[in-house]
């Protein structure tokens, strides 16, 4: 029977990886999730027959709990709220793989039994990385929700203190490897991880939360991972390796895509970027030129070529049906339609893609930076829809600036400029935006869904 | 022996590690989101212990620690799938 048990958890393994090969395409991309699913199902039912599993009354209800929870969660959240729902995940997940590495502790000392020095440690490991993901995606909810401020927080003596309480973690370890009975100083490793998971991401500000969901993300894979070394389970250390190497792999992009290192976004940077820099508020005060929907509408009347570059700006408005009609009526009208996706719009990676696919925009008008960047030169009109820092000339030019060095999309190559937003205030980065006082763009002022709304309306009336 | 147990795990979690690579690289940007809810679901993999701690002959510490594991993890898991499989839905081309 053990020996068939293993045998599924290898082909949940199997079917884990499949799936995930099949997120290659968008064609294949739901299947392959289903396939995933199907694993996960196999691995579940697998284990309920393992011999050790003897009273069923507290699994039903754990898991009829979990997925009226879970389900509910699924079906209610909102596209826009899917950073926050993939943050509270995260956190259950690493919540779970400590809350296992606890019990199995207490299951193998009820028993009497002897620990072997690495079951200790991969239990600590466990135990410290599932808290720092649990209460850490927990702050990074917090964050997206508006519930924690979205703002970088220092607070004194930040590193070293963050420093102390990992070397007590590991002072802890090697307590609880020479002294395996003394559960307080497991309790001890549990609350310091629990305190580092907060300190760690409460510094973090708002528009860096793709760097932090994808960190956490990694994370909880990893405490999955561990959680197999205690119970000595292949397939969940393959499954948490899995995902440990995709949180990874998403954060290296972002933070390649805000030319930062991961310290720097970890530790809060930017702090201070407001005042140091802003070469656009020291010069000469240029004045923005700017557009209405009347205007605007007929200025797309004569053009080509339009680029929509979408932000952060479009999702907090809910802006992407109307950016989707927009598209519609340019299209009947023969206009090419493309959308220029920063790889940091948004606050998780891809937001902005799942946003306009909600919206039924098909996904081949979606192009990535580097496929489309090129193009700018060609295009007549680029439309930005609440993104900012990300098409700031700056960073390619002013070695002053903070987000200099950063990849941007080079909107302001192309032949006229429209950049919708509320004012002309600052981004993220806290620097002024030089592209709004550039010649060839028109600021079209307004919350993202009613300024276009209103220009839908008038591209209708011409 | 016990030993060479573990050193076997090192070895499936590093190779492992490197598959993860390899795939997690081919996927494109614009199912990035997928991608961390779909995998965010398979780290969820850890309610195979909660399910072993829940069900124990003897109700100790250890099963409510299962069990509130179980609910944490059933969570990740359907959630995790449910919310993806309902964003890839709406991936299509026109």
């Amino acid at each position: 029977m053990q020996v068939v048990a293993y045998l599924v958890y290898l082909l949940a393994s199997v079917l884990f990886i499949f799936g995930i090969k099949k997120l290659g395409s968008p064609k294949t991309a739901r299947q392959g999730n289903q396939l995933s699913a199907l694993g996960m199902l196999l691995a579940v039912v697998v284990t309920l027959l393992d011999q050790h599993i003897v009273s069923y009354e507290y699994i039903i209800l754990g898991i009829i709990i979990g997925s009226l929870i879970g389900g509910i969660l699924a079906v209610k959240v909102p596209m826009t709220g899917m950073p926050q729902m993939v943050g509270l995940l995260n956190g259950f997940g690493g919540g779970a793989s400590a809350l296992v590495a606890f019990a199995e502790y207490f299951k193998e000392a009820d028993m009497g039994l002897t620990f072997e020095m690495s079951t200790l440690i991969t239990i600590v490991l466990s135990i410290l990385i599932g808290s720092v993901t649990f209460t850490g995606s927990l702050i990074a909810f917090g964050k997206l929700q508006g519930i924690v401020t979205g703002k970088v927080v220092k607070y004194p003596l930040q590193n070293p203190i963050n420093i102390i309480l990992i070397l007590a973690v590991v002072a802890a370890t090697v307590i609880v490897v020479m002294e395996p009975s003394n559960i307080n100083v497991l309790y001890g490793i549990g609350a310091v991880s629990l305190l580092l998971g907060v300190l760690l991401v409460l510094p973090i500000g708002g528009a860096d939360m793709p760097v932090a969901v994808s960190l956490l993300n990694s994370y909880s894979g990893l405490a999955a991972s561990m959680t197999g070394f205690v119970l000595s389970n292949n397939m969940l250390i393959i499954a948490g390796a899995l995902v440990g190497a995709s949180g990874i792999i998403l954060t290296m992009i972002m933070c390649k895509g805000m030319n930062r290192s991961l310290m720097n976004v970890v530790l809060g940077g930017w702090e201070d970027a407001g005042s140091d820099s802003g070469a656009a508020l020291d010069g000469p005060q240029k004045t923005a030129k700017s557009i209405d929907a009347e205007e605007l509408a007929m200025l797309l009347d004569s053009v080509q070529s339009v680029v929509i570059v979408p932000g952060y700006g479009m999702a907090v408005a809910q802006a992407q049906h109307a950016v989707r009609d927009l598209t519609n009526i340019l299209e009947k009208k023969n206009i090419n339609v493309r959308f220029a996706i920063h790889p940091v719009a948004g606050r998780m990676p891809g937001h902005m893609n799942v946003l306009l696919a909600e919206a039924q925009v098909s996904y081949d008008k979606l192009f990535a930076l580097e496929d489309i960047n090129d193009d700018f030169p060609n295009v007549d009109l680029a439309i930005v829809v609440g993104a900012n820092d990300v098409v700031n000339p700056a960073a390619r030019h002013d070695e002053k600036s903070p987000i200099y060095g950063m990849p941007i999309l080079n909107v302001d190559y192309a032949k006229t400029v429209i950049v919708n937003k509320r004012s002309l205030n600052v981004g993220y980065a806290g620097i002024q935006n030089e592209l709004f006082f550039y010649d060839n763009t028109l600021m079209f002022f307004g919350s993202a869904k009613e300024a276009i709304n209103s220009l839908n309306n008038e591209l209708k009336a011409l | 022996m016990e030993n060479l147990d573990l050193l076997m795990q090192i070895y499936v979690f590093v190779l492992a590690i490197f598959v993860g690579f390899e795939l997690i690289t081919k996927v494109p940007p614009t199912l990035h989101t997928p991608l961390m809810s779909g995998s965010n679901a398979i780290s969820g993999i850890t309610i195979v212990g909660a399910l072993l701690s829940a069900g124990a002959q003897e109700f100790t510490i250890s099963t409510i620690l299962g069990v509130v594991a179980l609910i944490f993890a059933t969570i990740n898991v359907v959630g995790g799938y449910l919310v993806t499989d309902r964003m890839l839905k709406m991936f299509k081309k026109k």
